[in-house]
């Protein structure tokens, strides 16, 4: 039984392994308001839903149907918000009340894990049937390919039959004639291949006198015996070790299922979560269309920093962003300009649409990448033993051993501790080499040395975004396509804050 | 011709060995950590005085290196340690019969020491049997053991193991247990509940289970639903309780024939172990250690090779040769080992170290000394090609921390130390000095070494000495100049090149985005996957 609310035809694996750059992605990005918003529970963040958010922001989809199936998921849950959070709250229970039935005190004893497992069977048949009731319930309400197909699986199978099955079966586990165990002689000549047996049914009248004990030697545990007592338990134990043991499977099969619904869904509550914090903020949010395509697509519409939005709790202000069959994005300008914030913005983009989230902003295109890797300017570290320079190659040094040809790479002020000819001639080397491989690269700077010269090389494939500055030294912040200006705009930082 | 011993052709030759403790010089040269390596996990051979007494004859090495050439074989090789790995799980049993109270259980782990030691004595005359070894190590011990495997007192032995086994695996016994009552009778065929349960219960593992191997599992590690094996895991300390002893009791009271016939076994043969054989498997495993731990860095396309060993003054040299100790150490991927060479042809007899700090100096001077040692061990030295004189002593000279104790200061200590080493040197000595008269000026610096490096020529010893003063590369005409040079566009790599070439106090700056892979073709290529 599969619960396949994530992937079409695949698992999805909460505990995968993050990729190596997720941290410096989320501290680039300040992925973790994000992920804050969407584990929100009542003002208290529920550290399982940070988990799965994380896990599923950071395991981006690179296929459009995939994303496509999960976005009709998603819609199917802002249409039933209090269903699926009542699915998700009866797979919490499901998950979190096994732990609420004990081993006891020797909890490898195979007499306590079956004691445990049949105790346990029953609490989870109750689920199940809750489940159940649900399914034949609302099957009927939801739309999307997922939720139809789920609901139609736990309609077909999980009928009452197979727990009444159950429960015959366990009543059969309870010894009352003793328990019989073989048993040959192995390393040390201890005893090895034990295995319960099956007892005769006493045959005649000499089997009754003899209590069928023709041809056997006898000893009895003497009360006070306990160390007698615990040995003959540990004897029996072994023979019954491996029913007990396809007892504890069984229920382990079920809570799994329940884990797996668990944390799927889990996923769809962090983003009903989201969906929530946005709409009292007043920030927009649209199903972006991914689009399956070699050529460069990013097309956005009122795009903004959601992490920003968030972290603020104020309305954002939008950009308007074409470019389409764009490599290479330079974004150049004023300070505070928003150069930052619309670099975040493409990246939180990029890595929402291929979680099959919502998108900041009111419409995107766009086309998908294999990972979005950052370069961000670093604030000095006295801890650091080599140099500023040194550490950011070393970095930008990693990206490359790791960035896929289809990868997308954002570079905020990258090189600029060193000179500008030094840091440009370094930059332009990386962003030719970047590009040339097919990586999509959205680059902030002030190296105008950097910037002017790849504008002079006047290609297509290339777009320039400035900063811009209104006459009367007020900013808006709208980038529109511009050249790279030579001066920067420190001057003006310096009259505000020195006048 | 009669056999001794794989380490020397001679009948007296744990004098050498036994007790032998370290040469002073091994901590210096690291070669504490090779030993160490050698003996990790291998406590029981005794392997540390045979890595501290170094050979004096070029004959005894050659013994040496003939035997280990014959273990590179592959098949050879695979022989000894199959019969390692018997006698290995022979002396467990034989610890573990000791240790035991229960006398069939004592008994039991006896019979199954005495059948490793058989199985392994049996598979060794074999496995050299089917072998021609070329070396007369070797080919002795191979005689002394197919002699001894022959013999009726082995062959009457190796037939009684399996009798007691055969008698042991017929024995099948059941435990009934209701409340504190147990009866032990013979098994008689009842029916497998178990089976039964689990084919009840099988149905449940369908469905969920099959994410574990699933490919499209989405990240690759697999569905929550790892299948966990809730079976007991008896802890199967080799001891008894005294249930399980009185249910063997019985068990050997309804067997009485099975149980006789082992204890007549275990009177009949108390002692083992044949002493020639036993001392092959202790001594081979010398050789065998080293070759273990040698065997990744010639998979990875570093050159051994068996160093040419001369008694006497001629020519030395070391081609692709690297310190082993170093290039042992797990390293970075793609951080490949650098090897490095030198050659002294007469008068030539000191190579002068000089350049940058990080440059590989010091590892070139260990190498230097290491080379000495191992192919005075009759091993395989790192190299495509060695040549060496077999020295009566080698000294070290390294930099210390200072010793806070000592009324003199670190200056004076350091040239007490070195007046030793002079003192004690002879023209057949071999010299690692690593000079470190950083804390005093160059003019003194200058003028010190200029004294002991023209000490050391007028010895006529070997040496390599690491300094960082210029002109002493140009002494006279017993120094030859080494320089260590830094690999271009390999930042990982401490490594580096040592060439001869005049000293010349070069900047050693390197095109930095060359050095991280970031030029635009380096970077290309990269990315190119």
């Amino acid at each position: 039984m599969k619960v396949h609310l994530m992937h079409r035809d695949a698992d999805f694996d909460p505990g995968a392994e993050l990729p190596g750059h997720a941290e410096t992605l989320a501290q680039d990005l300040g992925l973790r308001t994000l992920f804050d918003a969407m584990a929100a529970r009542t003002d208290e963040r529920d550290d399982y839903l940070y988990k799965i958010a994380v896990g599923a922001v950071m395991h981006p989809l690179t296929d459009a149907d995939a994303i496509v199936y999960r976005q009709r998921i998603l819609a199917d849950c802002l249409d039933h918000p209090d269903l699926v959070r009542g699915l998700y709250d009866l797979a919490v229970e499901a998950v979190t009340g096994e732990r609420g039935f004990y081993f006891g005190l020797f909890r490898d004893s195979p007499d306590a894990v079956m004691n445990r497992s049949v105790r346990l069977l029953d609490f989870l048949a109750v689920r199940l049937r809750k489940l159940r009731a649900t399914a034949d319930e609302h099957a009927a309400g939801f739309a999307s390919g997922g939720f139809t197909r789920f609901f139609a699986m736990i309609a077909e199978e999980l009928d009452d039959a197979y727990l009444a099955e159950v429960d015959a079966h366990l009543e059969e586990l309870k010894f009352r004639r003793g328990s019989l165990i073989s048993a040959r002689l192995g390393p040390g000549n201890r005893g090895r291949d034990h295995v319960l047996r099956r007892q005769r049914r006493p045959r005649g009248l000499r089997d009754r006198l003899t209590l069928g004990e023709r041809g056997t030697y006898g000893f009895t545990i003497a009360d006070r015996d306990e160390a007698g007592i615990h040995a003959l338990s540990d004897l029996r134990a072994r023979g019954i070790n491996d029913a007990a043991n396809a007892v504890g499977q069984a229920t382990d099969h079920i809570v799994a299922f329940f884990a797996a619904l668990r944390a799927e869904l889990a996923f769809y509550v962090g983003c009903l979560n989201l969906h929530d914090r946005l709409a009292a903020i007043g920030a927009p949010a649209c199903l972006p269309e991914p689009v399956p395509s070699r050529r460069p697509v990013l097309t956005a519409r009122g795009l903004y920093d959601m992490c920003l939005a968030l972290h603020t709790g104020t309305p954002p202000v939008g950009n308007d962003l074409r470019a389409d069959g764009r490599v290479l994005v330079m974004i150049t300008g004023a300070n505070s300009g928003g150069k930052s914030t619309l670099l975040r913005a493409i990246g939180l983009a990029q890595i929402l649409t291929q979680a099959g989230m919502f998108a900041p902003a009111a419409e995107l295109r766009t086309d998908l990448r294999d990972g979005v890797y950052t370069h961000f300017k670093r604030e000095e570290d006295a801890t650091m033993r080599s140099g500023k320079l040194d550490e950011e190659l070393a970095r930008m040094s990693a990206i490359a051993d790791d960035i896929p040809p289809a990868g997308l790479l954002l570079c905020n002020e990258s090189f600029a501790s060193t000179n500008e000819r030094e840091g440009s001639e370094l930059a332009r080397q990386i962003v030719h080499a970047m590009t040339d491989a097919g990586v999509k690269t959205v680059y902030v700077t002030h190296l105008y040395d950097l910037a002017h010269g790849l504008h002079t090389e006047d290609r297509a494939d290339l777009l320039f975004l400035r900063a811009h500055r209104d006459p009367d030294g007020t900013r808006t912040y709208t980038l529109p396509e511009a050249e790279p200006l030579p001066t920067s705009h420190g001057a003006d930082a310096f009259r505000r804050l020195f006048t | 011709m009669e056999f001794h011993s794989v380490l020397y052709d001679r009948p007296d030759y744990r004098t050498e060995i036994d007790g032998r403790p370290a040469p002073d010089y091994l901590p210096d040269l690291n070669l504490d950590q090779l030993r160490d390596a050698l003996e990790r996990g291998r406590a029981e051979y005794g392997l540390g005085p045979v890595f501290h007494a170094p050979l004096r004859t070029p004959a005894e090495v050659a013994y040496r290196q003939a035997i280990v050439r014959d273990l590179e074989d592959d098949a050879v090789r695979a022989a000894v340690e199959r019969f390692a790995a018997g006698m290995r799980k022979a002396r467990e049993h034989l610890a573990l019969a000791g240790k035991l109270r229960e006398r069939y259980q004592k008994r039991r782990w006896f019979l199954a020491a005495a059948a490793a030691y058989r199985d392994a004595v049996r598979d060794l005359a074999a496995g050299l049997g089917a072998l021609e070894p070329r070396s007369a190590g070797l080919r002795g011990f191979r005689a002394h053991v197919a002699a001894h495997a022959a013999a009726e007192p082995f062959t009457a032995f190796a037939a009684a193991i399996d009798a007691r086994y055969a008698d042991l695996d017929s024995v099948a016994y059941t435990v009934h247990i209701k409340g504190p009552r147990v009866r032990v009778g013979r098994y008689d065929g009842e029916h497998d509940y178990g089976a039964d349960v689990t084919a009840t219960f099988g149905k449940f593992a369908q469905g969920t289970v099959d994410g574990v191997d699933n490919p499209t599992t989405v990240g690759g590690v697999g569905n929550p639903a790892e299948v966990k094996d809730y079976r007991a895991a008896f802890g199967e300390h080799a001891d008894m309780n005294h249930v399980d002893a009185q249910v063997l009791a019985l068990v050997a009271r309804l067997f009485p024939e099975v149980f006789d016939a082992l204890d007549a076994f275990c009177d009949r043969y108390a002692g083992l172990v044949d002493d020639t054989i036993g001392a092959f498997d202790r001594e081979v495993r010398f050789y065998l250690a080293y070759l273990e731990l040698i065997a990744p860095l010639k998979e990875a396309g570093l050159d051994f090779c068996y160093p040419e060993v001369a008694a006497g003054p001629g020519p030395v040299h070391a081609d692709a040769s690297f310190d082993l100790v170093l290039a042992h150490k797990p390293r970075r991927e793609r951080a490949p080992v650098v090897t490095n060479g030198f050659r002294l042809d007469p008068p030539e007899r000191v190579l002068v170290v000089t350049g940058p700090n990080q440059g590989g100096k010091t590892t070139f001077a260990r190498m230097f000394g290491q080379l000495h040692h191992l192919a005075a061990l009759g091993l395989p030295v790192p190299g495509a090609s060695v040549r060496l004189r077999l020295p009566d002593r080698v000294f070290t000279h390294f930099e210390r921390e200072e010793d806070a104790e000592s009324p003199r200061g670190k200056l004076e200590d350091e040239l007490v130390r070195v007046r030793a080493v002079l003192g004690e040197a002879t023209e057949a000595s071999v010299l690692v000095m690593n000079e470190s008269f950083t804390s005093t000026t160059l003019h003194d610096a200058l003028f010190l070494g200029t004294e002991i490096l023209g000490r050391v020529t007028a010895l006529g010893a070997l040496c390599v000495y690491v300094t960082f003063v210029d002109e002493l590369a140009a002494l006279n005409d017993a120094t030859v100049s080494m320089v260590a040079a830094i690999t271009p566009g390999d930042p990982a790599s401490r490594t580096f090149r040592i060439e001869r070439r005049p000293a010349d106090g070069l900047a050693y700056a390197a095109a930095i985005a060359d050095t991280y892979g970031l030029s635009y073709e380096a970077l290309k290529r990269r990315l190119a996957r």
